[in-house]
């Protein structure tokens, strides 16, 4: 008696809490959820949390040390290092967010159709998923910055053409080995036609793997971002940008080491947010690799 | 041979090649069969004969590389060959459904089963609810207990039995003139099996459709179907009602096929009885019969020439020299 209650409490209970309660039990994805809603929350309340403008220069107090005044204290120009940095979680989360969402809904139509639509549109679009990832990613990059100039939007150019490639194999990998299981056939049998296999029966097998790449994909292209702002081809000075504030204090690293320090540890924190985040993720939402239901 | 008006499927002289590296494989030829209504007819042959290339053709889910070189398949009157992707589209999964052979793989694991059995009936023209209880009521029908309960659940939480019901189920939920099953008991135990077999007799007698069985497994078919069709390397070699096949079997394959199966057997034995020989080369087939290289019977003329569709008794069909004989001089 108080089983079957049991078990018809646990349905009545939302999808979200229970990914919420199996996530609290995971210490690592815990973890990584902690660290996560730390940069997430940083970029939304950002406007709140900075004590300075993060772009206002005050000569006078250059290159301080962390204090009390300064939390990460300040670069070559005087300015607030922590204000610099929580401001540029923006910055990363934007070019991130953006890029991945729309490499990922270009990869999955082109991943689809390569993988269940006639053999030489896959051959086409194999043929120029393989001349993209060809390049590596800094030079290809920089090409671009040549011809359209240095943007936030080239940023994210850069890391949509260069990722949708990774989602696309994946996602024709997940279709072809999908396409011929029998559930599929069964559903051609019945009927269906393929905007219905496609968006019905295959999209919910490959959508749960493909989120959790995606979502440890994020640090990878929130460090592209800080790499080419690092450069200079990123993000125009003065926008406060993690890898910008890395570059100014890979130039004065042998007096004030704290400035390349404060600029590395937010890069650590969302790799590492992200990542737990994702694995744990994967483990709870994959059916298969459920044990508690 | 004259058509039969009545029946819901007719297959004739249909004849199906898949091109492989080695040359044309002639996988069907000149298959002949036919479904009366509300009837079950079994399909049965070892494996590779072509049992499951002849259900395929009927629901068009051939392998990109199969041609079909001749005959047609006409399905309540109309030719499914000759139909337009929509049309076939239309008649799938609404006047022909099928039952897969493995339930383990022929349902989505990521969909529960609510999803999938209500995404099924997206053809008929009712409320979220009311499918829904039309689902409840098919799984009620095939016997799973506590069905509205369970309809939330995936498909990972049933046994394989349980699912090859759910899949008998959706296949029933369109209301067919016609379902195809593709061995639906190979990839279950033995009780199952008779579970399975009786449930499907109960539910024929219910919806009122008729059924293609394919099995290689002979008592089953006795015990279910009320047809036989008996297939060897791609022919139809014997056609007729259950009984005259399982009492009077005129072809020696249809024979043999009887004589090996050890519910059969009488006597202990330690060797299973088998029929020497292997089936022949598909892409180069030898002239005459097609069972004359393994045929205990096999005489001169049977090298030579190919026997022809012969009634031995009224709707009782075989190829075979032999009962043809005493006609031809």
């Amino acid at each position: 008696m108080s089983e079957a209650v049991n078990r018809k409490m646990r349905t009545e209970r939302s999808a979200l809490y229970n990914l919420l309660s199996r996530l609290y039990h995971n210490p690592l994805g815990f973890f990584g959820l902690i660290l996560v809603v730390i940069v997430v929350g940083s970029a939304i309340f950002a406007d709140w949390i900075v004590p300075y403008d993060p772009i206002a220069i005050n000569i006078r107090e250059r290159l301080q040390g962390p204090s009390a005044k300064h939390l990460m204290g300040t670069d070559q120009l005087g300015r607030d290092v922590f204000s610099r940095i929580v401001m540029g979680s923006r910055i990363a989360l934007k070019v991130a967010l953006v890029s991945i969402t729309l490499a990922l809904s270009c990869g999955l139509v082109l991943g689809l159709i390569a993988g269940y639509g006639p053999p030489w549109l896959d051959k086409i679009i194999i043929l120029i998923f393989d001349t993209i990832r060809s390049f590596p990613t800094i030079m290809f990059a920089l090409a671009i910055v040549t011809l359209v100039g240095p943007s936030l939007e080239t940023v994210i150019l850069v890391v949509v053409i260069t990722t949708i490639p990774v989602y696309g194999r994946i996602v024709r990998a997940q279709t072809q080995a999908i396409k011929n299981n029998e559930f599929i056939l069964a559903e051609r049998a019945m009927g269906a036609n393929i905007i219905r296999i496609l968006s019905l029966h295959m999209l919910p097998n490959i959508i749960g793997p493909l989120l959790i790449i995606a979502s440890m994909d994020l640090p990878g292209v929130v460090t592209i971002e800080a790499g080419l702002s690092f450069l200079g081809v990123g993000v125009r000075p003065p926008t406060p940008s993690w890898g910008s504030v890395l570059n100014d204090g890979y130039s004065f690293i042998r007096n004030t080491p704290w400035l390349i320090v404060s600029g590395g540890i937010p890069l650590i924190i969302t790799t590492l947010g992200f990542t737990f985040l994702g694995e744990a993720l994967r483990d709870i939402l994959d059916p298969k690799l459920r044990k508690d239901i | 041979m004259g058509k039969d008006r009545n029946s819901v499927l007719d297959i004739r002289n249909l004849s199906i090649e898949f091109a492989t590296t080695r040359g044309r494989l002639k996988a069907l030829r000149d298959v002949t069969l036919s479904v009366p209504p509300e009837k079950i007819v079994g399909l049965v042959g070892e494996s590779g004969c072509g049992k499951s290339t002849v259900i395929f053709s009927i629901i068009h889910l051939l392998a990109e590389n199969a041609v079909v070189t001749g005959g047609e398949i006409e399905f309540e009157g109309r030719d499914i060959l000759k139909m337009s992707p929509n049309e076939l589209r239309a008649i799938r999964g609404d006047r022909i459904s099928m039952v897969f052979q493995d339930p383990m793989t022929s349902l989505n694991p990521v969909l529960s089963i609510d999803t999938q059995m209500t995404d099924i009936q997206y053809r008929a023209n009712i409320d979220m609810e009311e499918k829904r209880n039309r689902a409840v009521e098919m799984l009620a029908r095939v016997g799973i207990p506590d069905p509205r309960q369970r309809l939330a659940n995936y498909p990972h939480h049933f046994s394989g039995g349980m699912r090859q019901r759910i899949s008998i189920a959706m296949a029933l939920l369109a209301n067919p003139a016609l379902l195809l099953a593709d061995e639906p008991t190979t990839a279950l135990d033995a009780t199952l099996e008779a579970q399975i077999i009786h449930r499907l007799r109960q539910l024929q007698d219910m919806v009122h459709c008729s059924i293609l069985f394919v099995s290689h497994h002979l008592g089953l078919i006795a015990e279910l179907c009320d047809n036989v069709v008996v297939m060897y390397a791609g022919e139809v070699v014997e056609e007729g009602d259950v009984r005259d096949i399982f009492h009077r079997a005129a072809h020696p394959y249809t024979q043999a096929l009887l004589e090996c199966d050890p519910a059969r057997i009488k006597e202990k034995t330690r060797h299973l009885p088998t029929i020497p020989g292997d089936i022949p080369d598909l892409v180069n087939l030898p002239a005459g019969c097609i069972f004359s290289n393994r045929c205990p019977q096999v005489f001169s003329k049977c090298r030579t020439t190919a026997p022809q569709r012969f009634e031995v008794e009224p709707g009782h069909f075989a190829r075979c020299h032999l009962v043809t004989e005493g006609d031809v001089p």
